[in-house]
Parts: C-alpha cells; structure tokens; sequence
C-alpha cells in the first residue's frame, strides 16, 4: 500500500500527486512547484550582444466617467525593421480589467497569457474573483520575477487598467490606471498614463486634451488622437494604416465589463482623427 | 499477533460498501442536457461550498460525498485542465480526457489506499451550437447529443451518460422520476422543472418543494463563445423555477439571457471577447 503523497508507484495517467496536493488559487506558484519548466522565467539568457528581437511599441489608457479605456498601436520592430504591422498588445485580462504590454514581444505575449489564466484560474478555484488592486500586485510579482531577463535586453513593461466590480450593495469602483518599471515595482497613475518608446509623445497629447469626466466616446476618441501624436514622432509607433486597414485595438472597462471596441468602430474614428489632422496636422 | 484472513472479493466489497454508504448519506445531484447546453441542480442548503463548479471553457465538474475529498479532486481538474490549456491550447482540453484522468486517480485510491474516496462524479462537456449530433438540430427526437456526461464512481469505473446523470443520497427514485420526464432537447425552464421535482421526491417527508435557497443551479451555456460556465441563482432562478406561464413559456435564449442580466455574479460579458483569439496560440 503506497503513501498518498510521494506514491512510487503512480500511474502515469492519472493525476500527478504534485496536482492533488492543497496549495494556493496561484496558477504561476502552482507552476513552479509542479510545472517548472513551463513558466516563462525559466529560459536562461547569455551575456552576448543584446538580442535583436521584435519590441511592441505605445500603449495608452485614459480614465473617463464611465471607466477607463486602453488603446495600444499595432506596431512591432527589430532594429529599423517593422517585424509585424498587425501586432495586438492590448488584451481584455478578465472581466473588469485590461493590460497592454510595452516591450520584448515574445516574453510579453507570453506574459500576458500566463497573467490572464492567473486570474482565472484564480477565480475557479477560490470561486470570487481577485481584487483590482490583487490583480495589480500579482502582476507586479510577474514584473518582478522577469528581473532577469529585463537585464539582458528582454525587458517588459505593463499597463494595468480596470475597476472593482459592483455587487448586490456596492456599486463599481471608479476607472484605475496602473503602471510598473522593470523592478516590478507599482505605482498608480491618475487620469491617464501612456508607456512604451513613443510614450512621451503621447503623454504631452494627453496632457493637454484629457478632460476630467469625459464621456467613453470622447475617451476612445482622445486614446486614438494620442497614439496618432505618438506615431507622429516616434518611428517604432505604427499610425493608422488606411491603405491595409489596420488601426489600433481599443478597449473599454466600464461597470458593464472590459469590452473591445469592434474594429469598424475604432476605424470610423480612426478615419475622423485623420481627416482632422488633414486641416490641423498638430491636432 | 493472530492474522485474520479475508478473500480479495471480501475485501473489495467492504471497501465498496464503505465508500457507497459514505455517498449515499448526502444528497442527490442531477445533471442533464437540455437544448441550451447541459443543466447542473444540485440539492445543496450551503450557498458557498458549493457542489457545483466550472472546469474550463466548455467543462464543467459536480460531486457528491465527502467535501474535502471531491474538493481535492476538482482542485486537480482544474490545475490540470489549466495547465494542458497553457502548454497545448485552449481548445486541447476535453472533457473525455479529465474524466480519464480522474477515474485512473480515483480507481487507484480505491485498490491502494487505506480508506477510498467517498465520492462520485460527474464530468461534463458541452458541444458547440450547431455540432453535428447536438439536440437540437434537426436530428431533435434522438437520445444522442454531441454534449458529454460522464459519471466517476468511487472505484474509477466510468459511465458515459446520454440524457442525465443522478449521483448521491438516494438515487433511485429521483432517477425513476427523470426517466418518465426527461424529454431530447428539452428547454432550461422545463430541464430544471423536472429536477427540482425529481430531486423532491427523495429525503425525509417527500415528495418535498424544493426553494430556491436549497438549490446549486448552474449551466452549461452552448451560445456563449470562452468560458460557458454560467451560475444561475438569486432572482434569476427564482424567476426560471416559478411555474407562472410567462416564465414556462420563456425560450431558452430569454431564460439565458435573465440569468446573465440579473443577479448572477458569475455574469461574464468580457469572457471569450477578442483577445482569446488573438492569444489563442
């Protein structure tokens, strides 16, 4: 008769003991001690020349009175190069959040999606769902553990956005922005924030356009006039592309749900922010 | 000390008398397909510890017997259905392969371990609309949905159930009564109707009126596109369970539609939008 714990003698198809043993709602801690070699920090670097890899460019969230509204630019590039014209990097993370990713594409998209099945994974075995600032500190552990990495060239940095979602006797929180360096370090930013190399750009079009209470429309509208002004400036933030259609991915976090806005919606005021600039090309 | 003999049979039918008896204590739980997807109803007079719970996109998971055990074993459907999930893709977990998994695990506690779970399970996938097989095709009238139940039993053995599956507490006359009800592609209102009276006519001074706040109702929803695991409760399974004509004569999309609307806090508008695509690979 085996032990339950460390049985020897296990059948190789059914569950590993690792998996019946009573741990945390982590999907990255459960991963670590069942699973290491599937979680993404595991990959060893080396201390050659920095690597020539595609990097995702603009991200941008603003806060509006019903939310908070993401937008990144669909740009990636190695070196000169445009390495990919149709690149998402802002993804609905659960329910009533966002996260757009600024930096090494590949560790980002992968960062994305173990971050996306923490939190639901989260949610399925504790039954509730973590809180807005839970979601935004477990992020910053992943930050945290990329150290590394961001050291040899693979860098990743974040934009966090969402809102505490209502119940029976609360109503939603106000629209949250949050955003992290390297180190994995926090900290929340107020009304809008923008990261990524065309960043600064966008940052001084937001400055001077953002209107506290605004409406999600006007919101959505001011996300897009920001990343045009960012891929106006800077080389590695790709603008609207009208001749293949593609614009950027927008979404909106209000107490209904994170949602993407359709893609023929972000194109009509794609379409409007360019006519606009044909008369006044500074906005 | 004197060594007392027991034949192997004698010592597998304690085992199984054990774990049945252990079982048969609590109370029943029904799950069924219906036209919108496959329904969960559990007799369960807690509303946290629940009896009832999603899986991943398309499966879901109910028990019954002993809590810490089946909570134990639902823990590692979950880890591994997340993990597969995250090493192969989304679409890579099915509900044959978990049931698989948990019938070797659990058929191995029962022939090496000191004690068996006391536990019986149900794992269940729903198909796609418009699958080939679905119930509610064309095909409607024949027994065979694409969606899949499978019944766990305390030994590993492996059921796969067609129309429901009744686990838990006395069985026997809650399965008579599914039996003489159940109907191929029958709607939400009328699946869930039938299960509440069928788990009514089990327990002390029955046939009882099940409320509300006894019930775990949870579905499977084939219209929703991610994650389809849906609880119904509060005013939205009230409002399915009452017998009053708007309600009855409700379509399924309508009843699917109020349980999302109203009360369920599981509700989930963003599940499935967009970026599942994009991060598919």
């Amino acid at each position: 008769m085996t032990a339950f714990a460390g049985a020897d003698h296990w059948p190789v198809s059914a569950i590993p003991a690792a998996y019946l043993r009573p741990g945390t709602g982590s999907f990255t801690e459960f991963l670590a001690t069942a699973e290491p070699h599937l979680l993404p920090g595991s990959r060893q670097g080396s201390d050659a020349a920095p690597l020539v890899v595609p990097h995702a460019t603009t991200i941008v969230a603003l806060t509006c009175a019903d939310g908070v509204v993401m937008a990144g630019d669909r740009r990636a590039t190695m070196g000169n190069i445009i390495a990919q014209r149709d690149i998402e990097k802002v993804f609905i993370a659960d329910s009533h959040s966002a996260i757009g990713i600024a930096g090494t594409a590949g560790v980002a998209v992968e960062m994305v999606r173990l971050f996306r099945l923490e939190l639901e994974h989260y949610e399925k075995i504790e039954g509730v769902r973590l809180s807005l600032d839970g979601k935004a500190n477990r992020l910053a552990t992943m930050i945290r553990g990329n150290l590394g990495a961001a050291m040899q060239g693979l860098a990743v940095i974040p934009l966090f956005a969402g809102l505490e979602e209502g119940t029976a006797s609360e109503p939603a929180g106000p629209g949250r922005i949050f955003s992290y360096d390297i180190a994995g370090g926090l900290y929340e930013e107020h009304d809008y924030f923008s990261v990524g190399s065309g960043s600064l750009f966008a940052r001084s079009a937001l400055k001077k356009r953002y209107e506290i209470g605004a409406d999600l429309a006007t919101a959505v509208r001011l996300s897009i006039e920001a990343l045009y002004d960012a891929a106006d400036d800077d080389s590695a933030t790709g603008g609207p592309d009208v001749t293949r259609r593609i614009f950027p991915v927008v979404i909106t976090v209000t107490a209904g749900g994170a949602v993407r806005v359709p893609a023929e919606d972000v194109a009509s005021v794609s379409e409007a922010v360019l006519a606009g600039r044909l008369l006044h090309p500074g906005g | 000390m004197p060594t007392i003999y027991a034949s192997p049979e004698q010592f597998m039918r304690d085992r199984s008398e054990y774990a049945r008896k252990g079982i048969s204590r609590g109370r029943s739980v029904v799950v069924t397909t219906f036209s919108g997807g496959v329904l969960f109803v559990a007799e369960n007079h807690s509303p946290t510890l629940h009896k009832v719970s999603e899986i991943y996109d398309r499966i879901g998971f109910a028990a019954v017997g002993r809590y810490n055990e089946f909570e134990n074993l639902r823990t590692a459907g979950i880890r591994l259905a997340d993990v597969r999930g995250f090493s192969y893709d989304r679409r890579d977990v099915t509900g044959r392969w978990l049931a698989n998994a948990y019938a070797q695990t659990v058929g191995s506690i029962f022939s090496e371990h000191q004690k068996p779970f006391e536990v019986e399970l149900c794992v269940a996938e729903v198909s796609a609309a418009g699958a080939p097989g679905w119930a509610g095709t064309a095909s409607a009238g024949v027994t065979t949905g694409a969606d899949q139940l499978y019944r766990i039993s305390y030994d590993g053995s492996i059921v796969d159930e067609r129309r429901f599956v009744v686990m838990g507490g006395a069985t026997e006359p809650v399965i008579a009564a599914l039996t003489e009800s159940f109907t191929p592609g029958w709607d939400a209102a009328t699946a869930l109707g039938a299960a509440v009276s069928a788990l009514g006519t089990a327990g002390e001074g029955a046939p009882r009126i099940l409320q509300p706040t006894q019930l775990e109702v949870a579905v499977l929803d084939r219209t929703l596109q991610g994650r389809t695991f849906r609880r119904i409760q509060g005013a939205a399974l009230a409002a399915l369970l009452s017998p009053e004509p708007s309600a009855s004569a409700a379509t399924d999309a309508a009843t699917a539609d109020g349980a999302d609307a109203a009360t369920d806090t599981h509700e989930d508008p963003a599940d499935g939008v967009g970026p599942d695509g994009a991060l598919g690979s």
